[in-house]
């Protein structure tokens, strides 16, 4: 099986000679695509155009997930468009959005323990432990697992477990307790980040240096410079050699600490 | 003998005084169980209907976690917890195409069939340490608390997963290893109400109110029970009962774990007197036990 040499694109992908290309269904009408593709550029080059559904392309921003059957095969299959390659006779759609209830709550207001994420969102309790939702995860999350670790009051646990969930909703959307999955668990890791996760001391530390106007005058005497004294004094700057030991290296001067 | 424990939702949050007790005794009687990494809700209640298989897929997967450990058998504190898994346990047993219906659906889990040893704590207690040891290890015995054992259902009905075949040995016995007197009551295995409260909070409060003044006739002291729903309607509806003067005390509600933590001889932090209400509270200091909480962790 050889990839095409080359795919000229423009306003529409132009295939070298003898490039193979496969059949895939898109909503159930037949397309050929040349293989190798991702989803989202055979779909491109099908003739789509991505208003929606379509951000990052790089399987981090959650927006094209697609979900897919193969031919002969009774599962379901669930992936980005964006990561995942087209197959011989796939039928596929995507699901650029799924409608799933979202709990408004001011975040100062309520409590880092499981009574306030259960009082948000009672029908956590109507989970059967089907597990569709982790089938359904194109990360590949515990989905199953992170919902019963916040019924078990473990939000810790919960925010750990959910922190690759890239908020696609294909949970939710083969969720036979109607659950929201990835707002609950978005949720749970505000809570998380804001309550229980330790604070960074040498942040807060500096955060209050910041507020106290330690650094007001050193500001003040920068924005005065010309451009060339700013240069000047960039270039002259005291820099961190590379590869130096943590802890072993310390500027000469440390008015700026 | 590889043993996992299921501990449950609620004694994670709610019951927490059920699972540390339970947890700190059986380190102190030596006896490891080791809780299951990865567990999801049993379902809570097992479902009647001879064409719902999806409410057993709960506890199912449970029992095929334990399976998946290498464990031969899966100990629980909760009479819901056990009363769910056991019955699913059984159904996975005995209805062959059932069992076939549910593992085909569970594709991403190891088949099951039945492998797994469900069992609670207190017969766990006897079988495997026997009450005579456990006599032997007792430090504070609770010499003059007259014992009322409530079972409520889930403990015993139905038959096929009963502790016993009839209510009223086993946790009697465990009274009395803890050097403390059993008493017997009529209304030890009546229902709480459980769900109703929701729905017919009035009617749970009558049969609580029989519940009371049952154990309170035949002369007990206090009252224990396994099951966290159980604990949530007997305080809460004797609340309710005294302020209408239809009970004339409160009685003091305990786990059975509490008080096994108590005559082991362990910490306020084992027996969380700090999550139990005010008259069992009380209770507990006029027996001269340390209610102080300052160690506990909520």
């Amino acid at each position: 099986m050889s990839a095409p040499k080359q795919v000229a694109t423009g306003d529409r992908a132009i295939l070298p000679e003898g490039a193979k290309t496969i059949p895939i269904y898109v909503m159930g009408k037949r397309y050929e695509v040349p293989e190798t593709l991702t989803i989202m550029k055979a779909m491109e080059f099908a003739g789509f155009k991505f208003l929606r559904g379509a951000g990052c392309r790089g399987g981090i921003c959650g927006a094209c997930p697609t979900v897919y059957r193969k031919e002969g095969d009774y599962k379901l299959y669930f992936g980005l468009a964006c990561q995942t390659v087209v197959e011989p006779n796939m039928y596929l759609a995507q699901i650029p959005f799924y409608p799933a209830n979202r709990a408004v709550y001011d975040i100062e207001q309520i409590e880092p323990l499981a009574d306030a994420v259960h009082a948000l969102y009672p029908e956590i309790f109507r989970c059967v432990a089907c597990n569709n939702c982790s089938k359904a995860c194109p990360m590949k999350v515990e989905v199953l697992d992170y919902i019963s670790a916040i019924k078990q009051g473990d939000l810790a646990r919960a925010a750990k477990l959910s922190f690759d969930c890239i908020q696609c909703g294909m949970c939710a959307s083969r969720c036979m307790g109607e659950l929201p999955q990835y707002h609950i668990a978005q949720l749970v890791r505000r809570l998380y980040g804001k309550y229980i996760q330790p604070g960074a001391e040498h942040l807060q530390k500096r955060v209050a240096q910041i507020e106290s106007g330690k650094y007001d005058g050193m500001l003040a005497e920068l924005q005065k410079m010309s451009h060339a004294e700013l240069e000047k004094i960039y270039k002259e700057r005291e820099r961190e050699p590379d590869m130096v030991p943590l802890g072993t290296w310390m500027p000469k001067d440390v008015s700026h600490l | 003998m590889k043993v996992s424990y299921y501990p449950g939702c609620t004694l994670k949050t709610k019951a927490k005084h059920l699972e540390d007790s339970a947890l700190a005794s059986l380190a102190a009687l030596g006896v490891e169980i080791r809780e299951l990494p990865r567990w999801n809700c049993c379902g809570a209640v097992h479902s009647l209907a001879d064409d719902d298989l999806i409410h057993h897929v709960a506890p199912v997967r449970d029992l095929i976690r334990a399976k998946d450990e290498g464990s031969e058998r899966l100990v629980t504190l909760c009479s819901m917890c056990y009363n769910t898994l056991a019955r699913a346990n059984l159904l996975m047993r005995n209805d062959e195409v059932k069992r076939k219906t549910i593992n085909d659906f569970m594709t991403e889990e190891s088949d099951y069939q039945g492998e797994v040893e469900v069992e609670h704590l207190i017969p766990f207690l006897r079988d495997v340490i026997g009450w005579d040891n456990l006599r032997a290890k007792i430090k504070v015995p609770l010499t003059g608390m007259k014992i009322a054992s409530y079972y409520g259902c889930t403990l015993v009905r139905p038959q096929n997963v009963a502790i016993e075949p009839v209510a009223g040995k086993i946790m009697n016995e465990f009274v009395e290893a803890l050097g403390a007197e059993p008493i017997d009551f009529s209304a030890n295995t009546l229902c709480c109400g459980s769900y109703q409260v929701l729905a017919h909070p009035d009617s749970v409060a009558d049969v609580v109110g029989r519940i009371i003044e049952s154990a309170s006739r035949a002369g007990a002291d206090a009252l224990i029970l396994s099951c966290p729903l159980c604990e949530y309607n007997l305080l809460k509806k004797q609340e309710e009962l005294l302020e209408k003067q239809k009970i004339g005390r409160r009685m003091p509600v305990f786990y059975f774990s509490q008080l096994l933590a108590m005559a082991l001889g362990l910490g306020p932090e084992s027996y969380r007197p700090d999550m139990s209400d005010a008259a069992s509270v009380e209770f507990l200091k006029s027996k001269n036990f340390s209610v102080e909480s300052a160690a506990v962790q909520a």
